[in-house]
């Protein structure tokens, strides 16, 4: 028999969802709810889940919390306003490669920056799925998308990489594929107090795979499992290795910081403002 | 409290403490940047927070976010900053959460003339945002009203859970006035549930004033709140009719409070004519009042200190006992045409315009009311 008590954090009501068959979502969200099944400090009544517009963001309907489905883009800025009101919930945002990159890119690299105590998963399926599969600042170069049908010219971002740059204090990747790790990680990044991102590669049969060619969901998923090699070992790996499909996956960056609700409260002290 | 000489700006800061604003996230922009600058020293005294954003849209997002965890909030800027808040200020509308803005109007359209003053935002704050929404349009004339409609735009903010546009001007928002401030303001709570969740809590079933109680985050009701048009539940549905009766309730709410309808009016006990106008500009049409009456005329002096809902109940009466009405305002041309619609053809509208950087001297105005004056009763 399965253990299926994480079905509590789910909006039984609300299922199903509407993403289409195969796509990998559901796994991130599940994965979602299982790290904080672990964590005794995040209850169904103290956590509060933010997302965008997107696919992805979606999940926050599906999920039996105090949930937020802002507007496209603007995730981050609701979420430090949540998180600043009151310091003691907690505060996981929910977004896709185009809501946190492209529209959302300012407020993402001014979250990192002020190390607000926020765990933003972006799921990425590489492509604009909700609006039928145009270009993201995400897909990799040469795949094709409705809007760059002759395959993509537009460099991608690494997100974890620009995470890091911009100031976040948990920067981690993992995929569809790799559940146990994947839970893990989001685990870790709960955990930790600062701006934490965690990117989660998901596989986009319907916008993405379909028109790159890269087969059914399951073939998508096998091509995570071929490629992704972790952090460990790809740093071992000499760079003519490094090539192709080839990503690295696992913690890239962690560092001690204080967040930005502690600082502000060293503010508020200095004011004789007493506590918020 | 002993008086205090203080700016208009900072007297809206003053407004937003006293009304309970605990939460002000913000962008600078002249001629907005002191009611920030003020917050900024004022809310950590009190606990409260303040923080400075990236840009505006995230500014009015961080506002929200914090207005959905139980505090008061308010953010400011002007033209160019208002422009970017459109979008959430219309998700304000839509998951109905309570946000004051204060928009220090200046000269556009674009970047504009920065430091000049203008009230050339007037539809923009009725119809900024995209979409069938409803929201509130409150204006100070004075130093001392500034810090008083902000603890109304609070109040009303709360009470509506919608979004209120505290749309003051740069002759407002600069101006230095003397004032006294009460130690003390009536004060509008947040709204709380009236069920809890066992008894089937819905947070957004309309209360007798179509108003919903919508728990804050954190309070155990775990509600979902979205710009999607949802029901009752909050979750968004396809449906035609929960769509039209959603847009409905959320026009409705607004327009059936006439109490928050407040019109300034003097010198109409006998007025054959009158002049209409609103913020700063007031402050030269009452000028212009008495300046007129010193000369025999009988004109009186009509201030909207509701911009919008618009007060068509007043001005379509007060258009049935005058010969006519001029407007003043410091633009193109804009509250004018909602002069004429609530006038209903009952008497000539004259427009008194004016959109140079400059604020009106009386006379301009005066010569507008003479001209309307000569034309209605004859060159005689």
């Amino acid at each position: 028999m399965v253990e299926r008590s994480y079905e509590k954090f789910f909006r039984r009501n609300r299922l199903p969802h509407l993403w289409c068959p195969g796509c990998g979502n559901g796994i991130v969200m599940k994965a979602i709810v299982q790290a904080i099944e672990k964590n005794p400090n995040y209850t169904q009544d103290n956590t509060v889940i933010v997302s965008g517009i997107g696919c992805s963001s979606r999940a926050s309907g599906y999920m039996d919390f105090d949930t937020l489905h802002t507007a496209h883009g603007r995730a981050i800025p609701f979420a430090t306003g949540v998180k600043l009101a009151r310091p003691e919930l907690n505060v996981i945002v929910i977004t896709g490669d185009g809501d946190c990159t492209a529209i959302g890119g300012n407020h993402f690299i001014h979250g990192c920056r002020r190390n607000v105590d926020l765990t933003v998963i972006l799921f990425n399926n590489n492509i604009y799925g909700m609006t039928g599969g145009q270009a993201s600042p995400m897909t990799p170069l040469g795949k094709k998308a409705t809007t760059a049908p002759y395959g993509s010219v537009d460099r991608p971002f690494d997100a974890c990489k620009l995470a890091e740059a911009a100031g976040a204090t948990y920067v981690a990747r993992s995929t569809a594929f790799h559940v146990q790790h994947l839970v893990k990680t989001i685990e870790d990044g709960l955990k930790n107090r600062g701006f934490s991102f965690i990117e989660a590669l998901v596989q986009c049969p319907t916008a993405y795979g379909r028109r790159n060619k890269m087969g059914e969901p399951a073939k998508m998923m096998a091509w995570m499992r071929d490629n992704a090699v972790m952090k460990t070992a790809w740093d071992k790996l000499s760079d003519d290795k490094k090539t192709g499909d080839k990503f690295p996956i696992g913690l890239f960056y962690q560092a001690a910081a204080t967040d930005y609700d502690t600082a502000y409260q060293q503010v508020i002290n200095a004011a004789g403002g007493g506590i918020k | 409290m002993s008086a205090r000489l203080m700016q208009g700006n900072e007297a809206i800061a003053e407004g937003a403490l006293a009304a309970g604003v605990r939460f002000f996230g913000g962008y600078p922009i002249t001629p907005s940047t002191e009611i920030a600058e003020s917050l900024a020293k004022l809310l950590p005294k009190v606990g409260g927070t303040f923080i400075q954003m990236e840009d505006e849209i995230a500014s009015m997002g961080v506002v929200l976010g914090a207005s959905l965890a139980g505090k008061k909030v308010l953010t400011a800027s002007s033209g160019p900053g208002i422009s970017l808040k459109q979008e959430l200020i219309g998700y304000a509308s839509a998951a109905e959460i309570p946000a004051v803005i204060v928009n220090v109007q200046r000269v556009g359209p674009s970047t504009g003339q920065p430091t000049a003053p203008s009230q050339g935002d007037v539809m923009q704050a009725r119809w900024g945002t995209h979409g069938d929404h409803s929201i509130i349009v409150l204006s100070p004339w004075s130093v001392r009203e500034a810090f008083d409609v902000t603890v109304k735009a609070v109040n009303y903010a709360e009470r509506f859970r919608t979004p209120v546009i505290l749309l003051t001007d740069e002759i407002v928002g600069h101006l230095r006035e003397n004032v006294e401030l009460p130690a003390e303001v009536e004060v509008y709570p947040r709204r709380t549930p009236k069920t809890s969740r066992a008894e089937g809590y819905e947070p957004y079933t309309p209360d007798d004033d179509l108003v919903p109680n919508v728990a804050n985050f954190g309070e155990g009701y775990h509600i979902h709140v979205t710009g999607l048009i949802h029901d009752e539940t909050g979750f968004p549905s396809g449906s035609p009719k929960v769509t039209r009766e959603a847009i409905k309730r959320m026009n409705d709410k607004i327009a059936r409070a006439e109490d928050i309808i407040e019109v300034h009016q003097e010198f109409m006990d006998d007025a054959e004519f009158a002049i209409v106008s609103f913020g700063g500009t007031a402050r030269t049409a009452y000028e212009a009042v008495l300046n007129v009456r010193k000369r025999g005329f009988k004109v009186g002096f009509v201030r909207l200190v509701t911009i919008f809902p618009f007060a068509d109940k007043v001005i379509r009466k007060l258009a049935g006992k005058v010969k006519g009405l001029v407007v003043a305002e410091l633009n193109f041309g804009q509250l004018v045409n909602e002069v004429e619609r609530a006038v209903a053809g009952q008497c000539p509208v004259k427009l008194c315009a004016k959109y140079d950087m400059t604020i009106f001297e009386p006379e301009e105005i005066e010569q507008s009311i003479d001209e309307l004056i000569a034309e209605v009763n004859g060159n005689g």
